[in-house]
């Protein structure tokens, strides 16, 4: 382990790390203990500055391996969902092929991006997702809708974040795939009625005041049904929240 | 041309240069010159007719920090808005029941990100653009579509490269909800365009590693000028 490359990633997260150790060190370290002396203190604050930086790295590591843990089962359902003979109708495999050929490529490129971090493949359950093809294209709605609101729930935890941008492609193709599987289920495209089910995949879609701003009573919107303004923002969903729903399939 | 020293700001992010004041030019050459970058004397000179409107040479500049972040999502929604108001108040023909509630829907949605930014902004807000859809034949099903994808999919990867610009986490899940429903509106336009295949979220847009777009403003802005008659500034956003 390079001592230099720690206190250089740690410089990146903590700039005030170099200044802080020596404020310690030079002026104040007596006034916290007479026995400490400088040799022993700075490894103690050094010590102090990587549990934070960790804890930031670490903030990123789960960001991550969170959103991997959802593109396992992703990839997991539409391959099983691919391979289950007569399932997928014929006019609609093109479409079923291209999600799963991104949800694959999404567990790849997360596993790449986390290395030895990254979580093993937990074992699903998918109960009896894969009886019929509604019931099929009804659980990868709920799959996609969730995954949108999931990545969109983590985007401020990667604020300044190199792999923000990352999430943020892999945001928008979930939000792709939630169009289109609605839309082959007779749907509107966008989340339009909050009274869609399974509940928890849904709640909060019913807002319509974005950043204290209330739509529905904005200039030129008169006449425009309330039903386009919850449907013009999707809405995030917490950690805690998605790990609810998918706890069902793990 | 950016706004010098010498412009004047007479509104929030409009500058007037005291080389080009304000004229006066006959309305149907200024819809020729919907482009507006020839010189101002030049159109003074051709202008013959009486009607009349008032037209400001200026700079529309987004600003710095996640105020011009802000403004250059409300440059993008402000153009779609008016794109999608002017497919349904002039529809192309033969447009289906169900193309009809689609672009009538996202028509609404872009109205309301529009007006939502420009309420959010409040007068640090830009002023409302002049479109330019001279390139697009509105009679044209092919065209008004391939339109929308180009949009839709501009959009998509305009949100999803500014979102590292944000400073503020609020801002930056807030882009976050819009840009999603940019992502759901392209998907469908390229269904509609071509229906039941992988184009919804083809190769041509998602790579390899099954990445959308992600492009800055500087790769943003130069697409979109085209379609907007005003000349935008994105010279002060954050790099």
């Amino acid at each position: 382990m390079n001592l230099f490359n720690i206190f250089s990633d740690i410089e990146k997260l903590d700039g005030d790390v170099a200044e802080r150790v020596e404020y310690y060190t030079r002026r104040n370290l007596f006034k916290l203990s007479r026995k400490a002396t400088a040799a022993v203190a700075t490894p103690a604050i050094l010590a102090a500055s990587l549990n934070d930086a960790y804890a930031q790295a670490s903030t990123v590591a789960d960001v991550l391996n969170f959103a991997l843990t959802l593109e396992y089962l992703e990839d997991e359902f539409y391959r099983t969902g691919l391979a289950t003979s007569g399932l997928v109708v014929a006019g609609d495999q093109a479409i079923i092929a291209q999600i799963s050929k991104h949800e694959a490529a999404h567990v790849a490129l997360l596993k790449g991006a986390l290395g030895t971090a990254a979580i093993a493949k937990p074992t699903f359950r998918f109960g009896n997702a894969f009886s019929t093809y509604q019931v099929f294209l009804a659980t990868a709605q709920t799959f996609e809708d969730v995954g949108v609101r999931a990545y969109k729930g983590q985007a401020s935890a990667l604020l300044g974040q190199a792999v923000l941008t990352r999430a943020l492609q892999i945001h928008s193709v979930e939000a792709r795939h939630a169009a289109i599987v609605r839309r082959l289920r007779g749907l509107k495209s966008w989340i339009s009625d909050p009274a869609e089910m399974p509940a928890a995949a849904y709640a909060g879609e019913d807002n319509t005041t974005q950043a204290g701003v209330v739509l529905t009573g904005l200039p030129n919107v008169t006449g425009i049904d309330a039903a386009r303004s919850r449907e013009a923002f999707d809405e995030i969903l917490t950690k805690q929240a998605v790990l609810a729903i998918a706890g069902a399939y793990l | 041309m950016l706004s010098s020293n010498k412009d004047q700001q007479v509104a929030p992010g409009v500058f007037v240069s005291p080389e080009h004041p304000s004229m006066f030019l006959g309305r149907r050459l200024f819809l020729r010159y919907a482009g507006f970058t020839v010189a101002a004397s030049g159109l003074l000179m051709a202008c013959s007719s009486t009607e009349t409107v008032q037209v400001t040479p200026t700079i529309v500049d987004l600003g710095s920090g996640d105020t011009g972040i802000l403004n250059y999502a409300y440059a993008l929604e402000q153009l779609e808005a008016a794109f999608y108001t002017m497919v349904i108040a002039t529809p192309y023909a033969n447009m289906s029941a169900d193309e009809k509630t689609i672009l009538t829907e996202i028509r609404d949605h872009e109205i309301i990100h529009r007006e939502f930014f420009k309420a959010a902004l409040g007068s640090a807000a830009i002023i409302g653009l002049t479109p330019n859809f001279t390139a697009i034949n509105f009679s044209d099903r092919a065209s008004v579509l391939g339109a929308a994808k180009t949009f839709e999919d501009l959009g998509v990867g305009a949100y999803n490269g500014a979102g590292k610009l944000i400073k503020s986490a609020d801002y930056l899940t807030l882009a976050g909800k819009i840009v999603s429903v940019e992502a759901r509106h392209a998907a469908i336009i390229r269904d509609l365009l071509a229906p039941r295949t992988a184009a919804f979220a083809g190769d041509d847009v998602i790579d390899a590693t099954g990445l959308d777009k992600a492009y800055t403003p500087t790769q943003v802005l130069p697409l979109a000028q085209p379609f907007v008659t005003n000349k935008i500034s994105g010279a002060n956003l954050p790099q």
